[in-house]
């Protein structure tokens, strides 16, 4: 299969198998007006499978969502037919917003207007806690999301 | 401007100060009956706990305060639907620090973002209660001379006791110490207190269901209560319920110099033939608490004497 070079714009790369989609969702790709490629299970000598995800024109992307989603991910932004910039993800000291706290005992479970904000208690096993409660946000928050 | 949500928000300067603040209120408490004139302690509880809002009030008025406030949701503007931010930003123009308990985890977190005093958290759920740890903290001290070295036996409840978890991560950073945690499988201390504390500090510690076993070797015997609630049925809770209590003839195996702690309030985990023991501080933690709270008052509000 073959798709073809951008001129402008950016290509996602790295992305676990499978999470493609979802980060395509999440950016909300669909509705930004130009040619987006999406690739799935792309062979990789690095990770065996990979998504990809080629955008026509150069956005701006939460790197903090994306790297708390799949920080292995690398984004190359691709000038003039030329990789200009790539940018290696790492996960972001806190989120905010991304996620909600399932603790009801929480002060978020009853007060609408704070924010739902979590900070990267272990960055080895990439845990994030509430920052109100200390609860843990489980693993599978980046697979629903 | 400085709040207290967290044991670990001190340093362990901090503490050190605040124990040493603490120990000469003790001894001298009237040079202090003064240094708060003028200042107003608001308690906002939100649900009762009349050990611990008597003692900050205490503290207020032995330090020359004085004290407004609420215990209970229902006779705030809680109960009308106002948040917390608002409720503590009010309270804020009038008083000049704050002391909250809230049954929600977090809220004295978010009183202290939008209050413009400072604000002490007096207990937050089942999350973080930062005083109880301090008069913890300052009867260990008092008792055992410092921290460093000791066994210390943590009992019960270990799973629910906030206030095991806050002095595990209080006393983790004195070295020597090392901890003896007694429960029952079902209330053992949580994945993330011995990974991200004890683990990571590189604290010694062992598990064992036996008191009888443990208590020879302790320094310190810090008991809480084992709930019936807690357990998943009637019959585990039967078999366990007598191994937490902590009996005259139990403690004839320990050290004469062993600290028998307890957050209270006490029902039945230690016998009251104890009570008259030289080792038993679980009162001494009361008078204790007063103090230290005295001393944080004074650090928060910036006042010396």
């Amino acid at each position: 299969m073959i798709i073809g070079q951008i001129k402008d714009g950016i290509v996602l790369d790295h992305i676990t198998a499978g999470k493609g989609i979802k980060i395509y969702d999440i950016l909300g790709l669909q509705d930004i007006g130009c040619t987006v490629a999406m690739i799935q299970l792309a062979d990789s000598k690095k990770m065996g499978k990979k998504d990809i995800i080629k955008i026509g024109k150069v956005i701006d992307l939460d790197f903090d969502i994306l790297g708390f989603i799949d920080p292995g991910i690398t984004v190359n932004i691709i000038e003039d037919g030329k990789l200009a910039k790539r940018e290696h993800l790492s996960p972001p000291e806190k989120i905010v917003n991304l996620i909600r706290c399932k603790n009801p005992r929480c002060i978020t479970s009853c007060e609408q207007e704070i924010k739902h904000e979590f900070y990267l208690a272990d960055r080895e096993k990439l845990v994030y806690r509430c920052k109100y409660c200390d609860t843990e946000a489980p693993n599978q928050f980046r697979t629903e999301v | 401007m400085r709040h207290l949500i967290d044991i670990m928000d001190l340093t362990g300067k901090e503490i050190s100060e605040l124990i040493s603040t603490a120990s000469d209120i003790a001894a001298r408490p009237e040079r202090y009956a003064e240094c708060c004139r003028r200042k107003k302690l608001a308690t906002l509880f939100f649900e009762p706990s009349t050990r611990t809002r008597l003692s900050f009030e205490a503290a207020m008025y032995e330090l020359g305060g004085q004290v407004l406030g609420f215990s209970e949701a229902a006779s705030s503007s809680a109960s009308k639907g106002e948040s917390v931010a608002d409720t503590a930003r009010v309270v804020g123009c009038y008083a000049d620090i704050i002391a909250m308990r809230h049954p929600k985890e977090g809220a004295p977190m978010v009183a202290a973002a939008a209050a413009g005093v400072p604000v002490i958290n007096a207990g937050d759920g089942g999350h973080h209660h930062p005083t109880q740890t301090l008069a913890d903290l300052f009867t260990i001290y008092r008792e055992k001379g410092g921290f460093e070295n000791l066994t210390v036996g943590l009992c019960g409840d270990l799973k629910f006791g906030r206030t095991v978890h806050s002095l595990a991560a209080a006393m983790s950073r004195y070295s020597g110490v090392r901890f003896v945690l007694i429960s029952p499988e079902e209330l053992r201390v949580p994945h993330y207190i011995v990974e991200d504390v004890l683990k990571a500090n590189g604290v010694p510690f062992i598990e064992t269901e036996s008191l009888e076993d443990a208590l020879p070797e302790l320094d310190v015997l810090y008991m809480t209560r084992v709930q019936k609630e807690r357990f998943f049925n009637e019959a585990d809770y039967l078999r366990l319920k007598d191994s937490y209590i902590l009996t005259g003839k139990k403690l004839a195996a320990a050290r004469s110099d062993l600290a028998v702690m307890h957050p209270l309030p006490r029902v039945n985990e230690i016998s009251v033939e104890i009570d008259d023991d030289p080792r038993a501080c679980y009162f001494k933690q009361v008078i204790n608490g007063k103090f230290m709270r005295m001393a944080l008052i004074m650090k928060l509000l910036e006042v010396e004497v």
